[in-house]
């Protein structure tokens, strides 16, 4: 349940507001809905990886995978899926403990 | 402990959210880079292309833009202002990075947004005063009612692009350096326009020359720096004799020789800086008409370094290239004319001793008496650090950028130093001349346009149905001869500039009998020829007389025939030097690979073709010698060695000669030892197997991204040297390569080395690349009507006023 709001929010809330906006969905959210920190956790977690990975894999395969060779290149890693990879990650993380903060500090008056 | 939890917890989150929020130096904010709702991964696409209509603020009629395969937009506008609009807004669309990146480039500002890395970059732009020499002629610029017109509409249209960006919509390099595009200004066109003197003139032998003098002296110094090479094709043909009345030369002072500096900062030209352009009477073409060509070479970057338009409104039908920013047509043609550049590379940039009064250096001593310094703040702002305050003096001269003894940049040390006196500081109006040009009919009109023009100078080569033409064209000091060859003397009003050579005395060929006219960066005219001094130090003459060997050979030329010889890779080098050098070879002491190298050179035919070894072992072999005949005597870090064609000379002529000697060695060397020390060395290193020295591979030319990206650029693997016809050397080449058929239907070709779009991701970054290696021409789209040929293009837009 948590995990569907989130994905489905942050989705929605990423087509208008800067990238840091997931955290705010994330927290709120957890804050509202988590049972457990480590549903909070994973739901941010997969939610956002999710929202992140599916938008990556869909401008990569869009635009055949032109700049994210070149950008792959740039950063040394060679393999525009490692940068998919760490692009999921890196959402996925600030997902993760966005939605942790939030069910903690709820957790602060129950 | 649940307190310490969730204090913890969003102690992280906002802790993770801020370091995902910024740079480290050359990391990216990885956040909003990576994120696929605003970062890198949606900057690719541009498949979505196609034919719309478009609300403007700002236009006064509507316009509409055709774009053809290559995606170069066809611009339709029914007035200059809408014209002009129209191609900032377009060039903003293709180029809008690289046009603010070359702008902060030319004013000192990387600092701004890639840090302190930059800084002493961006001091030595304020040093050499850009910003102060933009902003004199911008005022110049302002102060002609069409130029200003066209300076404020090309910026309305350019900030109309940028109003409607969102971020997420930003270029791919804004993301990666992590900040925002700021609006556009006539001053940005200014510093292009400054930026593009800076690279053509500002560079300088003169301290180096004056270690050279000090060492050696004068004699020895005339001998080896001869004001006028040995050998020579001038631009204008020897023995024509100049029409005009020149004025009186500045006397010659009493020799000085400027004290003992030092300093790294003296840039010093790249050998070849240079480019070509030619054309031919219609009595030598297969149609009957004038064909020209015109091939700028610069340093090879990505995105391109030119941008290509075709301008139509009523008085105008302009199609060629500009440097994205800038307004109009660089080097292109119009209905009538068409026109090409290439740099001249006279001496207009001086270094002034200058005398301080006293430690303060409020005052220097010209002319019998303390004058004022100006004092001029500049300051640098850093990304991620204080901003910093740099104090520039300035004199009458100029600006005291040079500064020896001074340490490194933040140190408190106050130099003392020399004043720059440079072309670039002077207000002309350069942008009048392109309007003008873009819209001429005729040699008149355009030579009228001409004298406006005054740095970087250039040889405008020219063509229209009836006649061929070339102008060295620029704003000359009147010098003395020989005068900036050295450092001047900043206190003795004799080594000031004295005025400046008449607009209209420019040297210049008209419809020259031999039916052809030509510049590859080579001595304009002879001393012989012509009163004034221009400076000292042209290219060398090989590739001018390739170029002239094969127009004096050519009747019935056509368009391919200039194709072909654009991509021309033969070389007079190592023709002049290398059957010397070979019989200097001792052949019986060569072991198996020395004689197969022997054979490899002696059986080759001038050519640097890519999948050859003989040019290899010809470049390094030659290079190697000429570093042991010199680097001895003139090292390189303080003193100026001999040109390439002086060298040559003196291994042709003269077998014994002192600097055949290695002066660091007991023993007496002579050429022969050196030619055959270094062939030896040379062929032992490179061996006569191996890819990696077929002679496209073993040069690693390279075009790179313009902020030096890893993953942006490519690998090159063609032909040519920096004195063939085809001027590939590094990554410095062609960088547009132009054809045009005159008559009453004009045709064109061309091509460059990238594509329109500056974006790395689109198919039109580099589209045209292997078809530049390759030798190849595009046929020009040249629209003679906004209805011309509906089928050539399928993509309009359509710009409305709102």
């Amino acid at each position: 349940m948590l995990f569907l709001l989130i994905f489905l929010l942050s989705l929605l809330v990423q087509f208008f507001l800067p990238w840091w906006s997931i955290a705010l969905v994330c927290f709120g959210l957890a804050f509202w809905k988590a049972q457990y920190g480590g549903q909070a956790f994973l739901s941010g977690f997969l939610a956002i990886g999710l929202t992140w990975l599916g938008a990556a894999l869909f401008w990569h395969l869009v635009t055949d995978g032109l700049l994210s060779n070149r950008v792959a290149a740039m950063l040394t890693v060679n393999s525009p899926w490692i940068l998919m990879a760490a692009t999921v990650l890196i959402g996925g993380i600030v997902g993760g403990v966005s939605a942790l903060s939030g069910y903690l500090i709820r957790r602060l008056w129950v | 402990m649940k307190w310490i939890k969730a204090i913890l917890a969003v102690f992280l989150t906002v802790l993770l959210i801020y370091g995902l929020n910024r740079t480290y130096g050359v990391v990216p904010a990885l956040g909003p880079f990576l994120s696929p709702y605003e970062g890198f991964w949606r900057s690719g696409s541009d498949d979505d292309f196609a034919s719309e209509e478009l609300t403007m603020e700002g236009l006064k009629a509507t316009v509409q833009v055709r774009f053809d395969s290559l995606r170069v937009p066809h611009i339709f506008a029914q007035n200059d202002h809408d014209l002009y609009y129209a191609q900032g807004y377009l060039t903003a669309k293709d180029r809008l990075w690289q046009m603010e990146f070359m702008t902060h480039a030319a004013a000192g500002r990387l600092s701004e947004i890639i840090g302190d890395r930059a800084l002493e970059m961006d001091r030595y732009q304020r040093r050499m005063g850009m910003v102060t020499a933009a902003k004199k002629s911008l005022a110049q610029m302002q102060a002609d009612p069409q130029t200003r017109a066209v300076l404020e509409a090309y910026s309305a249209g350019v900030n109309a692009y940028i109003a409607q960006l969102s971020a997420h919509e930003y270029p791919f390099e804004y993301k990666l350096l992590h900040y925002a595009p700021e609006p556009w200004s006539p001053l940005k066109i200014a510093l292009l326009l400054k930026m593009l003197a800076y690279d053509m003139t500002g560079y300088s032998d003169d301290l180096r020359m004056t270690n050279n003098l000090r060492k050696y002296g004068a004699d020895i110094v005339q001998d080896l720096f001869p004001e006028y090479p040995f050998q020579e094709e001038p631009i204008v043909p020897v023995g024509t004799r100049p029409s005009f009345k020149p004025l009186p030369i500045p006397p010659t002072p009493a020799e000085f020789m400027a004290g003992v500096a030092f300093h790294t900062l003296e840039r010093q030209k790249p050998e070849n800086l240079g480019s070509n352009n030619w054309a031919v009477t219609g009595a030598r073409t297969a149609n009957g008409y004038p064909l020209l060509a015109s091939d700028p070479h610069l340093n090879l970057s990505l995105p391109s370094i030119w941008h290509v338009v075709q301008l139509h409104a009523p008085g105008i039908n302009s199609y060629g290239v500009i440097i994205p920013g800038a307004p109009g047509v660089g080097i292109g043609f119009n209905e009538h004319i068409a026109w090409g550049m290439t740099n001249v590379g006279a001496d207009v940039l001086d270094w002034y001793e200058i005398k301080f009064k006293d430690a303060k250096r409020q005052q220097y001593w010209h002319d019998n008496q303390w004058k004022p310094v100006r004092r001029v703040v500049e300051n640098i702002s850093v990304k991620g650090g204080p901003d910093i305050a740099d104090t520039v003096l300035y004199t009458h001269h100029g600006p005291v950028a040079y500064l020896p003894h001074e340490k490194a940049f933040r140190s408190g040390n106050t130099p003392t130093g020399h004043a720059v006196r440079w072309i670039a500081h002077e207000a002309q109006n350069e942008l009048k001349t392109l309007l003008l040009v873009n819209r001429a009919k005729t040699y008149p009109e355009f030579r009228q346009a001409l004298t406006t023009w005054a740095a970087p100078a250039f040889n405008f080569v020219y063509a229209d149905s009836q006649n061929i033409a070339i102008v060295s064209n620029g704003l000359y000091p009147l010098k003395w001869p020989g005068q900036g060859k050295f450092l001047l003397d900043g206190s003795n009003p004799a080594h000031d500039w004295q005025g400046w050579v008449p607009m209209d005395q420019v040297p210049q060929v008209v419809n020259p009998k031999r039916g052809f006219v030509s510049s590859a960066n080579q001595t304009p005219v002879s001393p012989k020829d012509y009163p004034y001094y221009l400076g000292s130090s042209f290219a060398g003459y090989e590739r001018s007389a390739r170029i002239n060997q094969r127009l004096s050979a050519m009747t019935q030329a056509t368009p391919d025939s200039f194709r072909l010889m654009q991509t021309d890779t033969y070389s007079f080098v190592p023709r002049n030097v290398l059957p010397t050098l070979l019989k200097l070879v001792k052949q019986d002491s060569l072991t198996g690979t020395q004689r197969k190298a022997y054979q490899l050179l002696a059986s080759w035919d001038y050519r640097f073709e890519p999948d050859k070894i003989a040019p290899s072992l010809f470049e390094e072999w030659f290079q190697a010698l000429a570093r042991a005949i010199w680097s001895d005597d003139f090292p390189a870090d303080t003193f100026k060695a001999p040109a390439r064609d002086r060298t040559v000379q003196m291994i042709q002529q003269v077998p014994r000669s002192r600097w055949y000697d290695d002066a660091t060695t007991p023993q007496k060397e002579t050429l022969a030892d050196l030619v055959n020390r270094t062939f030896k060395a040379v062929t032992d290193s490179l061996g006569v197997g191996g890819e990696e020295w077929l002679w496209g591979n073993a040069r690693n030319s390279h075009i790179r991204h313009m902020a030096q990206l890893p993953g942006s650029g490519q690998q090159l693997h063609a032909g040519g040297s920096a004195n063939s016809i085809n001027a590939l050397n590094g990554s410095h080449g062609p960088s547009w390569r132009m054809v045009v058929q005159m008559g009453p239907q004009l045709q064109a070709w061309g091509v460059y080395p990238g594509g329109q779009s500056g974006n790395p991701g689109s198919r039109f970054y580099d589209n045209l690349l292997n078809d530049w290696q390759g030798g190849k021409l595009h046929p020009l789209l040249f629209l003679r009507a906004p209805n011309d040929r509906p089928a050539a293009t399928s993509v309009t837009w359509t710009l409305k006023k709102n």
